[in-house]
């Protein structure tokens, strides 16, 4: 292992309590990322003098709501662009909100769980 | 109140190799508000690894980015290693670090000319592709390849560079160091070039950290954050400081770049003298189960490769969050203030790659 | 800050040899090493079929019955995977580049 990671499972409404806590304690967002399996987790990584921490959520369905963190980190609003763009989640009071046109992709939210239509096609296995 | 005027700025402009598109308001010929938007060249490779063997995504990985397309691969392979806890050779993690110091020194040198060619020196541009060649040939002469590298795999490296051949990049690239020193010092010391540079979208240090920057972008605001401290592949065997600037503007970016360059020098050169024998790649068995993110850094910053699989061949999710994707926030907040003129530099300062931002 | 900083070296490229190869009136620089094509021995091969299922980009295409092996050229990224793969070793990586080509056509290779 070259790094110790640290994984913390919290709850969406917890999700802007905490994340101004690692505002508090000087910690700089690295990335959000969504992740698709039965459910949809989104990660929030964050990292203080090389010090790896992740936050959470699991949505259990894309008609949930999520708030966002771009009003306490405000770089956040490409990321939740990204993640609204590519798997159809709402997320709510955006700094920058494209309104799905952050990509512009053939297929409307192409990495949502509920579009099985022509993804993948064309590509050689 | 002077009128303003909203001006599109991309996504094909003579100055950008790639495509981005900003919208700035202008009042005068001042940048007041510039709005970004990416999403031209979206490739869904992150979708692709659910239809790729764990094993050969890495080929796929590697063409995410045509500049630090080694330290793609090479990341992929520190993610699914870490997951399936293989130990690499020694001997591979020395290749693999010198391979990453020369893509890193040839995508340096690759921005030094674009940057050049956007305030308008196009001799000096020319010269410092001059010297680009000479690395692209010692990368060409170690891997086949001159910006494809193909040359990391899970489990090690493809392929081994032989101690004679070693020594001789070493000790070339030491008296390759003073021609380039002729060409980095019109960087820095040329009126004409401080004349675009000084002073032009001062990042401040608490902007930068907030905005999360990565990289050169971050380094040049005073902060010394470098992912190679972390110590993956070689890194933890070496001697090196982070190269740190504090002013902040355009020419502290590009003298960070400069000095890497130098600083890579010198990392190859220890690299050369340390490097182990041994094997140079291990078998992998069964599949990987679990999730890492890793982290490496790549010329431009801070790369993160988050991979999660559930013991099929197959990843269930790949996420790649590239430098350039953490720089944009930044570069929104650098240009307010700036004079339209100014806009293509400071665009090139954080050394944009939106095709591999994307993906 | 300095001026004519660039001087001596502009001065020095007047006097030089042109960095760049007069190619094609002087020979290209091709690293031995280079990836620059795919070859195939073809008496060799036992159209395993190997090569096709590594391919990342699926740019071979091995009959078995009919004893072929076909690479579509464009398709080929030239990484070198089915060179590693070849249990027979009758594939090679030759340093010369595929010569340019008016329309997407492969290369088929047949043992008769």
């Amino acid at each position: 292992m070259t790094e110790d990671q640290r994984l913390i499972d919290i709850k969406i409404d917890e999700l802007l309590e905490k994340v101004i806590g690692f505002h508090a304690a000087g910690y700089r967002l690295v990335q959000i990322g969504c992740t698709k399996t039965d459910v949809l987790e989104i990660n929030y990584s964050f990292d203080k003098d090389y010090n790896f921490v992740n936050l959470r959520i699991v949505i259990p369905s894309v008609d949930i709501e999520i708030p966002s963190v771009s009003s306490i980190y405000w770089s956040a609003f490409l990321y939740e662009n990204e993640i609204s763009d590519l798997y159809g989640i709402k997320i709510k009071n955006m700094a920058i909100d494209y309104k799905g046109n952050f990509y512009r992709t053939t297929v409307k939210y192409p990495f949502n769980p509920q579009n099985t239509g022509s993804s993948g096609e064309g590509i050689p296995s | 109140m002077t009128k303003r005027t909203i001006i599109p700025f991309g996504p094909q402009h003579p100055v950008l190799p790639e495509p981005i598109h900003l919208d700035l308001v202008l009042e005068d010929e001042l940048v007041v508000e510039a709005i970004p938007s990416i999403g031209f060249i979206h490739r869904g490779l992150e979708k692709l690894v659910e239809k790729k063997d764990f094993i050969d995504f890495v080929y796929v990985a590697e063409r995410i980015c045509g500049i630090c397309s080694f330290i793609h691969g090479l990341t992929y392979c520190i993610a699914v290693e870490e997951i399936m806890k293989i130990k690499v050779p020694e001997r591979a993690d020395y290749l693999r670090t010198i391979w990453s110091e020369l893509s890193r020194m040839h995508s340096h040198l690759l921005w030094m000319g674009l940057m050049a060619d956007s305030f308008g020196f196009e001799s000096l541009f020319m010269h410092t592709w001059r010297m680009r060649e000479k690395i692209l040939d010692i990368i060409e002469n170690t891997t086949g390849g001159r910006v494809i590298f193909a040359s990391a795999k899970v489990g090690g490296v493809r392929r081994d560079i032989d101690s004679a051949t070693l020594k001789s990049i070493s000790k070339s690239l030491e008296s390759y160091k003073n021609e380039l020193k002729e060409i980095t010092d019109i960087f820095i010391k040329d009126s004409s070039v401080q004349h675009r540079l000084v002073g032009v979208g001062v990042l401040k240090k608490g902007q930068a950290y907030e905005l999360g920057a990565v990289g050169p972008t971050l380094r040049a605001s005073g902060w010394s954050i470098d992912t190679r401290k972390l110590g993956y592949a070689a890194y933890k065997n070496i001697d090196f400081e982070p190269v740190v600037e504090t002013s902040g503007d355009s020419y502290a970016r590009c003298v960070v770049r400069i000095k890497e360059l130098f600083q890579s020098i010198d990392i190859i050169r220890q690299l050369a003298g340390k490097i182990p024998d041994g094997p140079i790649e291990i078998k992998i068995t069964g599949n990987p189960d679990g999730e890492f993110f890793a982290r490496t850094e790549q010329p431009r910053g801070e790369v993160i490769y988050y991979a999660k699989a559930n013991g099929t061949k197959f990843l269930q999710r790949l996420r790649v969050r590239t430098p350039t994707f953490a720089n944009i926030p930044s570069l929104v907040k650098m240009l307010p203030g700036s004079s339209l003129a100014d806009v293509p530099v400071l665009v090139l300062t954080i050394d944009p790659c939106i095709s591999c931002t994307e993906r | 800050m300095q001026f004519f900083v660039m001087a001596k070296t502009v001065l020095k490229s007047l006097f030089r040899k042109p960095a760049t190869v007069k190619y094609p009136f002087g020979p290209k620089m091709l690293s031995e090493f280079a990836r620059g094509s795919i070859s195939i021995d073809i008496s060799r091969c036992i159209f395993c079929g190997m090569c096709q299922r590594k391919c990342p980009t699926g740019a071979i295409v091995v009959t078995r019955e009919e004893k072929t092996w076909n690479i579509a050229r464009l398709k080929c990224i030239t990484c070198g995977y089915c060179v590693e793969v070849c249990p027979k070793k009758c594939l090679q990586m030759s340093n010369q580049y595929t010569e340019p080509m008016l329309t997407k056509h492969e290369d088929l290779y047949k043992n008769a």
